[in-house]
């Protein structure tokens, strides 16, 4: 099948779609996203517009939406030992988001209120358009274990196990919950989660956050292949938006996965990957070729000519990076990677601190990232990085409509 | 909440719009003697000529006729004074005058000079006084109280400190050196009020403005702080800066029944307490040679918490849930707080340097959950 640029559709063609000639008719008519499909309105709003996202649906948006320029990731630890108190931050929580998501302010707003109360809302996000402001909330093992929900737990999440290299640090690891904040203005995304950290207080609160700029990975085929810190692009073959078939074969969980509560959501692992950029950046083009398994200008891998050729991996070295995450060398696990570049300041050693903050999404951290990242223990890669905080957490289903609220299923009684 | 709007600004501009103004001109159409009410003091007396007057220019004839020398006073209702005149000793003769507007005060006379003083109510008429709520003047009359005495009673302990630098005894001053803190460190939000004692002081090394000398001009017990615990010795200049200290202190003391104090500022000020120990004391950097910022720290939330305590009745009314809320993080506040020392009738605190990051964290997050719902108690007592 030849291939060209803009074959996101062909290949999309294959899966789940009304029939291969509708697909590559519309690849033909110039390789538009935007089909219109069964059950949706309309297609992914266009970054450059600001448009807003939409809040609810069967899936927590921020996950298959076509990944924003911006994130603000905070994870928090709860305090409160009243689980009635705690299911009512969440609706607090899900109120906000689906007022800020769609642009507006929370509570009654930045100003125009009392004059001797601090305004509800903090105010740096007025004017600003919703800028595809998605907001995602994930529960961490922790947290089943302090409201006694142990039995409710999944099974799928896992403490994730030690790696080889790891060099964890506390104080950015792990949380009782978390919120995904992606935003194409970074500005949107802080003000999200500052007004959310804010209504917690007294109840939970931020244990480490992360900003990142940049997306490393694309859920939007079509559109050019970021690229990481080390110059590479990232998120080739990454599972795309509207690739309904594999959503749910790698990242949906389905009803016979179970629990039931947990039908329509998904697992994050987050993985904050200090890269070492100066001498990464003192090694030979050859070297780093050699340790991706692509070439730096196309990205295609070795002995092809373009990105999007399928890789063959017995042309790559044996510890080339591509070749251990490829999913035919872990038996077909595959991850939605969703990560950010970040720098934060230097090291006290005139280093820059940056590197990769890894967001993944899949259906099982089992049979996903716990996988690939052991395969990955012989990575050449490995002597230019470091992981240095890692949680992981199960996402919820999405918010279905204006009555529901993130966690429901979890919380509530009957469900 | 227009209406609520509305009155709150009232209340405020109210209590605002007085000043004493001496020697100014009376108004033609009024004989001088109807504007004049005769105060005759004595060591348990207060006669007033007058309960009531038009609003405007009002003098007070003073005659002590007691044997101790006393003061007069006129008070708003919240006992912040509108005017007075200090140091009228047995049988001599005094005049005051005023501007007052339509309200109700009190002539107060303090034989001694001290305490609350023998009251007579004062009814000006004219104009529209605004509509006050008595609970609320009555919770700003108890924290003006409050504030006077934490002043009353930082003087001997400061002089405690002053005297044990001044006799060179780095251990004595080292150990009277927090506790002479407590009370300026409760009701902070009023010293600073007057804007140019808390730079005298309180001000860290940190807080000097561009062209100011830390030599020369750092004084205070943060100064002092510095050369007990980091230069571990007493100079000369310690011992003038000790002297200082105990005159800008002084002048507190002597000011803080005219601070302009409100129900809205009372609010304000519990919260400005716990922004103190968010911004300086968790951080370590308010005792960073001392480290007895836990001190500090207790003393703002007692300051705050007092506050809180006389507007609570109001603020019920208008918020059941915030005052619910409030209990519930001062208490948890309080209780972590306790964690630090040995017993709960002490100040000794666990030196600041050997409270551990994750410790601090646990702090900080306890003042975040205090000071989030604590900032809308001024709406809730201003609706």
């Amino acid at each position: 099948m030849t291939q060209s640029q803009g074959d996101g559709p062909s290949r999309r063609a294959l899966i789940g779609w009304g029939g291969a000639g509708l697909a590559l008719g519309a690849a033909a008519a110039g390789g538009a996203v935007a089909v219109t499909r069964g059950g949706e309105d309309s297609g992914p709003p266009d970054a450059g517009a600001g448009a807003a996202v939409a809040f609810h649906g069967p899936h927590q948006a921020g996950i298959a939406t076509p990944v924003q320029d911006r994130l603000h990731f905070a994870a928090f630890d709860v305090t409160t030992t009243d689980r009635a108190e705690f299911v009512r931050l969440l609706k607090d929580w899900t109120d906000a988001a689906r007022r800020m998501t769609a642009g507006k302010a929370v509570g009654e707003g930045a100003f125009g209120g009392l004059p001797e109360a601090p305004p509800d809302d903090t105010g740096e996000a007025l004017g600003l358009k919703p800028s595809r402001l998605t907001l995602t909330v994930g529960f961490g093992p922790s947290l089943f274990r302090k409201f006694g929900l142990d039995a409710r737990r999944p099974d799928a999440l896992i403490d994730l196990p030690r790696f080889a290299g790891d060099a964890l640090d506390a104080t950015r690891s792990d949380g009782d919950l978390c919120v995904q904040a992606c935003a194409d203005d970074p500005q949107v995304a802080v003000h999200a989660i500052r007004n959310l950290a804010r209504i917690g207080m007294g109840k939970v609160v931020i244990r480490w956050s992360q900003l990142g700029f940049g997306k490393t990975s694309s859920t939007t085929p079509d559109a050019q292949t970021p690229r990481n810190l080390m110059g590479f692009k990232d998120g080739t073959r990454n599972i795309a938006g509207t690739e309904t078939g594999r959503l749910e074969k790698f990242v949906w969980v389905g009803e016979k996965d179970g629990p039931a509560w947990m039908t329509g959501g998904s697992y994050l692992v987050a993985r904050r990957i200090r890269m070492h950029i100066e001498t990464w950046d003192r090694t030979s083009l050859q070297e780093q070729e050699d340790i991706f398994g692509r070439d730096k200008g196309e990205g295609a891998p070795v002995g092809k000519a373009k990105e999007r050729d399928e890789p063959f991996l017995k042309a790559m070295l044996p510890d080339a990076h591509v070749r251990l995450a490829h999913p035919d060398s872990n038996g077909g696990a595959t991850l939605l990677r969703r990560g950010y570049s970040f720098t934060d300041g230097t090291d006290g050693l005139g280093r820059l601190e940056a590197g990769l903050f890894f967001l993944a999404y899949q259906r099982d951290v089992r049979e996903g990232f716990v996988r690939v990242q052991r395969n990955l223990a012989t990575d050449a890669l490995n002597e230019y990085i470091q992981h240095v905080g890692s949680a992981v957490f199960a996402i919820p289903p999405g918010v279905r409509d204006q009555d529901d609220w993130w966690g429901r299923t979890l919380f509530s009684e009957e469900a | 909440m227009r209406a609520a709007r509305l009155s709150a600004v009232t209340a405020v501009a109210v209590v605002s719009a007085l000043t004493a103004v001496t020697g100014c001109t009376e108004k033609s159409d009024a004989k001088s003697g109807d504007r004049v009410i005769t105060v005759t003091a004595t060591d348990s007396e207060c006669e007033t000529s007058a309960k009531e007057i038009s609003a405007g220019h009002v003098e007070l004839a003073i005659e002590n006729k007691g044997s101790k020398v006393t003061e007069v006073y006129i008070l708003f209702p919240d006992d912040r004074v509108v005017t007075e005149r200090e140091n009228i000793g047995p049988g001599t003769k005094q005049r005051v005058t005023a501007e007052v507007k339509a309200g109700s005060y009190q002539i107060a006379c303090k034989p001694g000079m001290k305490g609350d003083g023998i009251r007579q109510d004062l009814k000006v008429t004219g104009g529209k006084a605004a509509a006050r709520d008595p609970r609320l003047d009555a919770a700003v009359a108890a924290y003006r109280k409050y504030a006077q005495e934490q002043a009353d009673a930082t003087l001997p302990l400061a002089k405690t400190f002053a005297e044990a630098v001044k006799a060179g005894d780095l251990e004595a001053a080292k150990k009277a050196y927090a506790p002479s803190r407590i009370g300026w460190e409760r009701t902070e939000p009023v010293a600073e009020s007057f804007g140019d004692i808390d730079p005298k002081v309180d001000v860290r090394a940190d807080g000097l403005e561009e062209g100011q000398d830390p030599a020369t001009d750092w004084t205070g017990w943060h100064r002092l702080e510095k050369s007990l615990w980091q230069d571990k010795k007493i100079t000369d200049r310690d011992k003038q800066l000790a002297d200082q200290l105990i005159t800008d202190l002084t002048d507190w003391q002597n000011r803080v029944g005219k601070a302009e104090i409100t129900p809205t500022s009372m609010a304000n000020g519990a919260k400005e307490l716990l922004d103190e120990v968010a911004t300086g004391k968790v951080t370590g950097e308010e005792e960073r040679y001392s480290h007895t910022d836990l001190v500090d720290f207790k003393a703002n939330v007692e300051g705050a918490q007092k506050s809180y305590e006389l507007l609570k009745p109001v603020a019920k009314e208008n918020d059941a849930a915030l005052v619910t809320e409030l209990d519930k993080q001062f208490a948890a506040l309080n209780t972590l707080l306790d964690k630090y020392r040995p017993n709960t009738t002490s100040y000794e605190f666990t030196s600041y340097d050997k409270v551990g990051a994750a410790d601090r964290k646990e702090l900080s997050d306890a003042v975040n959950a205090l000071a989030e719902p604590l900032s809308k108690l001024a709406a809730a007592v201003a609706k």
